[in-house]
């Protein structure tokens, strides 16, 4: 069954008639981990809100368990549990006061939950008399993950809970996040970082309040359809610069320690890397290295929001 | 209700943890309380007064001595007539002038009896009230004095005549004022700060993703600072019973009943801004602005609303400190019970259902 | 690019050490920066990263140790390390309520450049950035990754010596990432200074060096492709994970 879907969700702003989110379809199945990914206004807060009841859709519409989000907000509010991108507690209230807090407002107490939040609770339970505004990001991060939990929500909406938070934190996070579905917890969430997205069982890649494309992140990375090189020289401000006059190019940027280029499919790669390799060594550059890659999610998203900026201007 | 009770118990952490908010909140009224006190001492030393003296006999002349001999006055001049007051009080030089009329002395001594005319410039009104008391208060030691050799009684009368204020509007009755700004203060301009702060950092969202009622929200806001603000409401008045001596004349039950139907005012108007704005900035802006203002302005509190001009005197209607400072005034100084301010009660509970509504009316469920 | 060593030393620490009470958030940090280097500066949430970054601009003085910046000392000279660096962060940098051009002249404005350097760099920025339709437009109509990268070239209208960045790219999209950094690029060709921080490790690999700090003190500091080396880690993702996996400070 779905626990939710989306039906042409659409969300305007302000006179000028900004686009937030433009007719947004899609279906999150019961205890999937899924992803809304891309980067700062793409829509992925809006269309959070609009499933979390706490924003009207412009046009379209959606259902979460089953209830609209319109009409039935007030049972969709009992059932869902909400990380809002500012990790929303009460900076002057220590980490068990916001817990009891919010289990309260939730009709709830932490003992009768106790179980969902036990590994989470633990590594911050050391400090639960200290207030919620002096912890750090990946503290507060935790707790606000104990607060969204604490009424044993059946869907999670998590708004960019990994924005600002460091590389190990990030990584404990998602961890987190599958002993959570293991608990059969439908859980969406979103993030900039494009290396989170793997880790979800399907995503839906963003932009400009599109949705580019949505599958398992596997299946996108199948789908790719040009040819990917990794490329590596001693100097990569020159080699970015020469890569992007390469004539085969269709597109190329740096890519941690390498640069990716694209280059039209269905070519001999071995033929192609040589080629490569002996015009960049032409131009001046040194110790080149050529290599076919496999295309990740950051590639995927690279070549679909390009594509897509392509069509906009058209 | 548990509900209800840890809301208000983490609105009470929000206001107890923030230092500042709560050395404003609780400092404010005293600190208000003693400025306007001390500012409007009923002190007088060496004040100088002018002296009108038509007489020129034996009386007067002796009287003048008297005044002069006081350690509260200090001649600045003679003058000729009105004109010559009232150049010495516009420029400044003196604040009290005494005029004998010429026969002064022959005039008490035929008919027993004579008048002796005080002028005071009352644009200070607390400061003319003392110094006409002063100056009578040496007349009268003086006609005491008097009679003890004479077989009939002697009576000086001495006829005050304040100038530009002569209702002495205003300074007595501070006390009034400061409880309805301090009132206004605290419960429209922090009930609005702390529901917006929410609004802010985000946690009004995860409250509204929540089975609680968004109207509990609002109440459990308000029921915080209706507490604190009768504490200042308690605060105010032990200052002026026993640091001012101004006593509460009427019933203290009734005072405090229609004190705490202001602060149900306050209340409802600092969720209607809250709920109309969306930064602590605006909310704050707009309760300094649009109801202190008004409040200092329109109450009467300050300025008489009597001499103002008709349209402004129709816009003090609607600020509902002007009301309860009637109110207060009626009750504390005057003594009054509640069939005198009925009227005044009805009108503020009109206006805090009128509020009451449209904040119900403009209440969302939702962001946006 | 490869033999840095021989360039002019830009950034310079020795021992510098900042103590809040017993808590030593900055541990005895010694390191050179050089001229036209790109430093990336990594660390977990509270490894002691902003405490540093302050005391380089000249923002906190050190408990001990010495440090120069460009050549100045940040003790004494303060001032003329302010007049000398550039400085971006993701939270502070454009006012929003001014256009692209008024924040662009505000800034010229401020680091004393004349009218007429103003209105060359203006054009030059706006040409640059591609933000012509843009250019009278309120900043805050414009998306994250524009403002970031417009925010860049405004720190570094004043050419500083150093340019600070901390987390400039939080947020942004993977194609706007690439153009943010292609400015760093440009700018560390023209021979400034950079140095930044980043939650991105991928962006790490594009600096010429690296420092990771854990628990106040740095713990590596090498070129991306030697710390990997070193660490016997694929990427520069296992390498901080190593490295900040045994902080013992507890993330406060």
């Amino acid at each position: 069954m779905e626990a939710i879907t989306l039906n042409a969700l659409t969300k305007v702003y302000g006179k000028e008639k900004t686009v937030a989110v433009n007719e947004v379809s899609f279906a999150v199945e019961k205890g999937e981990l899924f992803g809304l990914i891309g980067p700062d206004g793409a829509g992925k807060t809006s269309i959070f809100r609009m499933l979390t009841t706490v924003l009207l859709p412009d046009g379209g519409s959606a259902t979460v368990n089953g209830f609209d989000v319109e009409k039935d907000y007030k049972q969709i509010r009992s059932s869902v549990g909400y990380m809002p991108g500012k990790f929303s507690l009460y900076p002057d209230l220590s980490i068990e006061e916001n817990l009891n807090f919010f289990a309260t407002v939730f009709n709830t107490t932490v003992a009768e939950n106790y179980d969902l939040i036990r590994d989470i609770y633990v590594q911050i339970e050391p400090f639960k008399k200290r207030r919620a505004g002096k912890l750090s990001g990946g503290m507060k991060q935790k707790l606000a993950l104990c607060c969204a939990l604490i009424h044993k929500p059946t869907v999670l909406f998590l708004d960019e809970p990994t924005t600002g938070v460091d590389p190990v934190s990030r990584k404990e996070f998602w961890e987190m996040l599958k002993r959570l579905k293991a608990q059969n917890i439908t859980i969406v969430v979103s993030t900039p970082y494009m290396d989170e997205a793997a880790l979800c069982d399907r995503i839906a890649l963003m932009q400009d309040g599109k949705i580019l494309s949505i599958d398992a992140p596997e299946n996108i990375s199948k789908a790719y359809p040009d040819s990917l090189f990794a490329v590596r020289a001693d100097h990569m401000y020159a080699l970015l610069n020469n890569l992007a006059r390469y004539e085969k190019t269709l597109n190329s940027y740096a890519f941690g320690e390498y640069a990716h280029v694209a280059l039209q499919s269905g070519i001999d790669e071995a033929v192609e890397s040589a080629a490569l390799k002996s015009w960049l060594e032409s131009a001046g550059l040194k110790d080149v290295e050529v290599q076919p890659a496999t295309p990740d999610i950051e590639d995927c998203f690279i070549r679909l929001a390009t594509v897509h900026q392509a069509a906009v201007i058209k | 209700m548990t509900q209800l009770i840890t809301f208000i118990k983490k609105e009470f952490h929000h206001v107890l943890r923030d230092r500042k908010t709560l050395l404003i909140l609780f400092g404010m009224p005293v600190v208000q309380i003693l400025i306007f006190g001390f500012a409007l001492t009923n002190e007088v030393k060496n004040s100088k007064i002018v002296v009108v003296d038509h007489a020129h006999d034996e009386v007067s002349t002796e009287i003048i001595s008297k005044i002069e001999a006081s350690r509260y006055f200090e001649i600045e001049s003679f003058v000729d007539g009105p004109l010559g007051i009232e150049g010495a009080f516009q420029e400044g030089h003196a604040k009290a002038a005494i005029v004998f009329p010429a026969n002064f002395a022959r005039d008490l001594q035929h008919q027993n009896s004579a008048q002796v005319q005080i002028i005071a410039d009352a644009t200070d009104p607390n400061n003319a009230t003392a110094l006409t008391n002063y100056l009578s208060s040496i007349i009268q030691d003086y006609q005491s004095a008097m009679n003890k050799s004479a077989v009939f009684p002697y009576r000086i009368i001495p006829e005050t005549k304040m100038l530009y204020n002569p209702q002495l509007k205003g300074a007595p009755n501070f006390v009034p004022g400061v409880m309805a700004m301090v009132l206004m203060l605290v419960c429209v301009m922090m009930t609005a700060i702390s529901i917006v702060k929410e609004k802010e950092t985000g946690t009004m969202e995860v409250l509204l993703v929540s089975p609680f009622r968004p109207a509990l929200v609002i109440l459990s806001k308000a029921i915080p600072y209706l507490l604190l603000s009768l504490v200042n409401v308690g605060s105010i008045l032990l200052l002026s019973v026993f640091v001012l001596d101004l006593p509460v004349n009427g019933s203290l039950l009734l005072l405090l009943a229609e004190s705490t139907l202001f602060i149900i005012t306050c209340l409802t108007l600092g969720i209607f801004i809250s709920i109309k704005t969306d930064s602590q900035q605006t909310a704050m802006l707009i309760s300094l602005m649009g109801m202190l203002l008004p409040t200092v302005l329109f109450s009467g509190f300050m300025f008489p609303i009597e001499n103002m001009p008709i349209p402004l005197q129709v816009i003090s209607n609607i600020v509902p400190a002007k009301w309860y400072y009637l109110i207060v005034k009626d009750i504390m100084i005057k003594g009054l019970g509640f069939e005198a301010i009925w009227k005044e009660t009805l009108i503020l509970v009109g206006i805090t259902l009128f509020l009451f509504f449209i904040s119900l009316k403009s209440f969302k469920i939702r962001l946006a | 690019m490869n033999d840095l060593s021989n360039r002019a030393i830009s950034i310079k620490a020795d021992l510098l050490t900042k103590r809040y009470g017993d808590f030593i958030a900055a541990d005895a940090l010694s390191f050179e920066v050089y001229k036209g280097e790109i430093f990336g500066f990594l660390g977990a949430n509270g490894a002691g990263k902003t405490t540093a970054m302050r005391m380089l601009c000249g923002l906190s003085l050190p408990s001990s140790g010495s440090a120069t910046i460009a050549g100045f000392d940040i003790y004494r000279e303060t001032e003329k390390i302010k007049k000398n660096i550039g400085y971006m962060s993701q939270k502070f940098s454009l006012y929003e309520d001014l256009t692209v051009l008024e924040n662009i002249r505000f800034y010229g404005g401020i680091y004393g450049l004349s009218d007429g350097a103003i209105k060359e760099k203006s054009e030059a920025i706006i040409a640059r950035l591609g933000l012509q339709s843009e250019a009278d437009k309120l900043v805050s109509a414009l998306p994250l990754g524009w403002k970031q990268k417009l925010a860049f070239s405004v720190a570094i209208l004043h050419q500083p010596h150093i340019v600070f960045l901390d987390e400039p790219t939080g947020g942004v999209d993977p194609v706007t990432r690439r153009q943010f950094w292609d400015l760093i690029y440009e700018a560390a060709e023209e021979g400034v200074t950079v140095f930044v921080t980043t939650h991105y490790m991928d962006e790490a690999e594009y600096c010429n060096r690296i420092s990771i700090m854990v628990d106040g003190r740095i713990e590596a500091l090498d070129t991306p492709h030697n710390l990997k080396q070193q660490f016997q880690a694929d990427s520069m993702d296992d390498v901080f994970y190593k490295l900040a996996r045994q902080a013992k400070r507890v993330d406060l």
